[in-house]
């Protein structure tokens, strides 16, 4: 433990305030909230909520793999799950947005549970392929179930009031619901990796067996990071639900899978602004690109080979490595 | 920033602008579709050239009406249609989308356009719900769906003589419904179905179920699928001499893009329904000819309906003289239409466009003269027979 937390703690021991963030950190999220506050006037409102909610999946996604060093090829499955029970709730239930968020969410922890506690027992390439393999049952389930819609989702969900008061109708007053939610969760997802539990996960991804050779009953600490990232992943996922008001099988689909596993990579694995910017950075493109038709995504293969041959450690990885300071 | 100071009151300012005086009227026209996937050949590009023939053709200039198209590509995604459209309406000021294959993107920019209160003329799309279970005052669906489908393959093979059916059923949502909307019809007409299967989708071998399906003792093979599961299940049968032997093959969603590919080799002797075909009179193969030279290759009937719809929508705005949505729509389901792709026809209440649909078989390699010489017309189906009877809650002109 004690050679442990002097290697681990080598960047906080430079800072003396390891309870709170460092001051870089801090300014960056105030910098990035004062922008979002300011956003939803300089862009179209739906797609900034789209950004934020794939930065949250992105973020979440990145815990597992940038932290936790766990590659799933599954998240669409959390995402996507999330996203048909929060627009069941909100449509057919009649919840409230709120509720019907937090109903998908506790669906992808459920979920998580279920499938990390069954996945984490293999490792690498073989656990990748267990957590695709229950996404394609969960795809499946999307596609075969009655109250999904098949192929054509589930439709026209409602915005409904928040608290059951204020009316989610207008894209600015949905923006700031959404905002909350997102900032919150991203929020909460660096308390986590800055916790010592994110500082064990550390531990267990750079060398497992000395992990366990200290003592941590390791993989109650990666069924724990599964389920949270699947949580989390979850929360994006309903969110966008009524961000778009359906959800569709694009969101279970394996590709969306693929796309976090792109957007965590672009913008930087195991940083922690890094995967929202490679979220920016992908949906903007899927955005302003749409134009061009079949360049789209040509265009985005095209980014990820350079990102790969030029920059590995993503836009982020890279700026953090020149300033010398993580980010 | 200055859009999104509007952005509140747009709707408003999106009526206030647009002009009385019909000497100019300015119209902005949305094509969204898909422009890289599996339905980039049966719309893309080409309904972005329909819809610009119908401009042209329409003579809107001369008319005072300025007509501005734009395009995207919503990559058969619901959400990414979703934020197009919403786009579109709210800050680009478009006055009508058109096209929207997948029907699932074709929902979502359905309930968006009846938000926005504007006009959607939807050609690629197949499912029944948008004039159906989700219809909406604002939409027009122009060209075919699911039921006229399953109703013209289904009553004109049957009355053909193709009594005894076996199905091979995609297995999801779709698949069923297509399975059981022609079962209905078959039965409807004398036929009997012996035999279905459900198939894995998406599905690559097919060889067992095709042998199910040529053991059955069924005259005619029904393909309950669509896109590549339909070609790879032809492809198969052609393989194993099915309609050779004797047993005819229905494919119940299938576009000439989809036999063009195949060729008339494997795809000889195969029926199926489509509501427009370039090779049919005079009209249709001039106006195919210009399409070829922007084009590059025979028009669809998706992409012929992007033009006819558009061609409608024009028209009604030229009556009502403005580009408001109620009247224009109104005036759309008031007068009936008559242009050489799709013959007369007209817009129901409930926004489905009602015109003939026709049977067709692929021709066998012998009797093909060309590239795209790939059907010969069995029957004409009446569009009152080939659609579904509107539901009286989906008759907005009351």
């Amino acid at each position: 433990m004690m050679a442990l937390t002097k290697n681990q703690a080598l960047e906080p021991a430079k800072q003396p305030s390891s309870i709170g963030m460092p001051l870089l950190h801090k300014v960056i999220f105030l910098v990035l909230l004062a922008f979002l506050l300011v956003l939803p006037f300089m862009v179209y409102p739906v797609f900034a909520m789209k950004v934020m909610c794939f930065a949250l999946f992105a973020a979440a996604f990145n815990l597992l793999l940038g932290f936790g060093g766990l590659l799933s090829f599954g998240h669409a499955a959390y995402f996507g799950g999330a996203s048909y029970i929060a627009a069941q709730a909100a449509k057919v239930w009649g919840f409230t947005p709120e509720l019907a968020v937090l109903s998908g969410t506790l669906a992808a922890a459920v979920l998580g549970l279920v499938i990390g506690a069954l996945s984490i027992r293999r490792q690498g390439i073989y656990f990748a392929m267990v957590t695709l393999a229950f996404a394609q049952m969960v795809y499946f389930f999307a596609l075969q179930s009655d109250f999904t819609g098949g192929e054509d989702g589930i439709q026209s969900v409602p915005r409904g009031d928040l608290f059951g008061l204020v009316s989610l109708q207008d894209n600015i007053s949905l923006y700031f619901f959404v905002l909350v939610i997102t900032f919150g969760g991203i929020l909460m997802l660096y308390r986590i990796v800055h916790s010592p539990f994110g500082q064990v996960l550390k531990a267990i991804r750079e060398n497992e067996p000395r992990a366990i050779s200290l003592g941590y009953q390791v993989n109650r600490y990666k069924l724990m990071v599964f389920t949270l990232s699947a949580t989390f992943a979850g929360l994006a996922g309903a969110t966008k639900s009524q961000v778009f008001q359906l959800a569709s099988l694009t969101d279970v689909h394996w590709s969306m899978s693929g796309e976090v596993v792109l957007m965590t990579l672009l913008g930087g694995m195991g940083t922690i602004f890094g995967p929202l910017v490679g979220a920016a950075f992908i949906v903007s493109m899927q955005n302003y690109l749409a134009t061009f038709g079949a360049w789209v995504t040509i265009i985005q293969g095209f980014a990820f080979v350079i990102g790969v041959l030029l920059f590995r450690e993503g836009i982020i990885g890279v700026i953090a490595r020149i300033i010398k300071r993580p980010l | 920033m200055k859009k999104a100071l509007v952005l509140g009151g747009f709707v408003l300012a999106a009526m206030a602008a647009s002009p009385v005086l019909a000497a100019d009227i300015n119209v902005k026209l949305g094509v969204l579709n898909d422009r890289s996937g599996v339905y980039a050949d049966l719309s893309g590009e080409g309904s972005v050239v329909a819809a610009r023939m119908a401009v042209d053709d329409f003579k809107a200039v001369d008319k005072g009406i300025k007509v501005e198209i734009i395009s995207a590509d919503h990559q058969n995604k619901p959400d990414i249609a979703s934020n197009i459209a919403r786009q579109w309406y709210d800050t680009d000021g478009v006055d009508a989308i058109l096209d929207v294959p997948t029907s699932s993107a074709a929902l979502a920019v359905a309930e968006i356009t009846a938000k926005a209160g504007r006009v959607f003329i939807n050609s690629g799309a197949a499912s029944t719900d948008l004039t159906g279970a989700q219809c909406q005052p604002t939409t027009i669906h122009w060209t075919y769906d699911t039921a006229a489908l399953a109703n013209g393959t289904g009553k004109a093979v049957t009355e053909a003589g193709g009594k005894k059916w076996f199905f091979l059923t995609a297995d999801y949502a779709f698949g069923h419904a297509l399975e059981r909307d022609t079962t209905k019809v078959v039965v409807a007409n004398g036929g009997e179905v012996v035999g279905s299967v459900n198939v894995p989708f998406p599905a690559t071998d097919f060889s067992s179920f095709l042998l199910q399906a040529q053991g059955s003792g069924a005259n005619v093979i029904g393909l309950a699928n669509a896109g590549g599961d339909t070609v790879n299940a032809i492809k198969q049968a052609a393989e194993f001499g099915i309609t050779q032997a004797g047993q005819q093959l229905a494919a119940l969603l299938m576009f000439v893009t989809d036999v063009h590919a195949l060729g008339t080799q494997t795809a000889q002797g195969l029926n199926l329904t489509e509501a427009f075909y370039w090779d049919q009179n005079d009209a249709t193969r001039a106006w195919s000819a210009r399409f070829e030279k922007l084009h590059g290759s025979k028009p669809t009937m998706v992409q012929a309906g992007v033009y006819s719809g558009t061609m409608h929508y024009l028209r009604a705005i030229e009556a009502v003289g403005s580009t408001d949505s109620k009247k224009v729509i109104a005036s759309m389901k008031a007068n009936g239409f008559d242009d050489p792709l799709f013959g007369k026809g007209y817009v129901r209440g409930d926004g489905r466009a009602i015109h003939d649909m026709y049977l067709f078989e692929v021709k066998k390699p012998s009797e093909s003269t060309g590239e795209w010489d790939l059907y010969k017309q069995i029957s004409v189906i009446k569009g009152e027979d080939a659609f579904l009877p509107m539901m009286p809650q989906c008759d907005f002109t009351k």
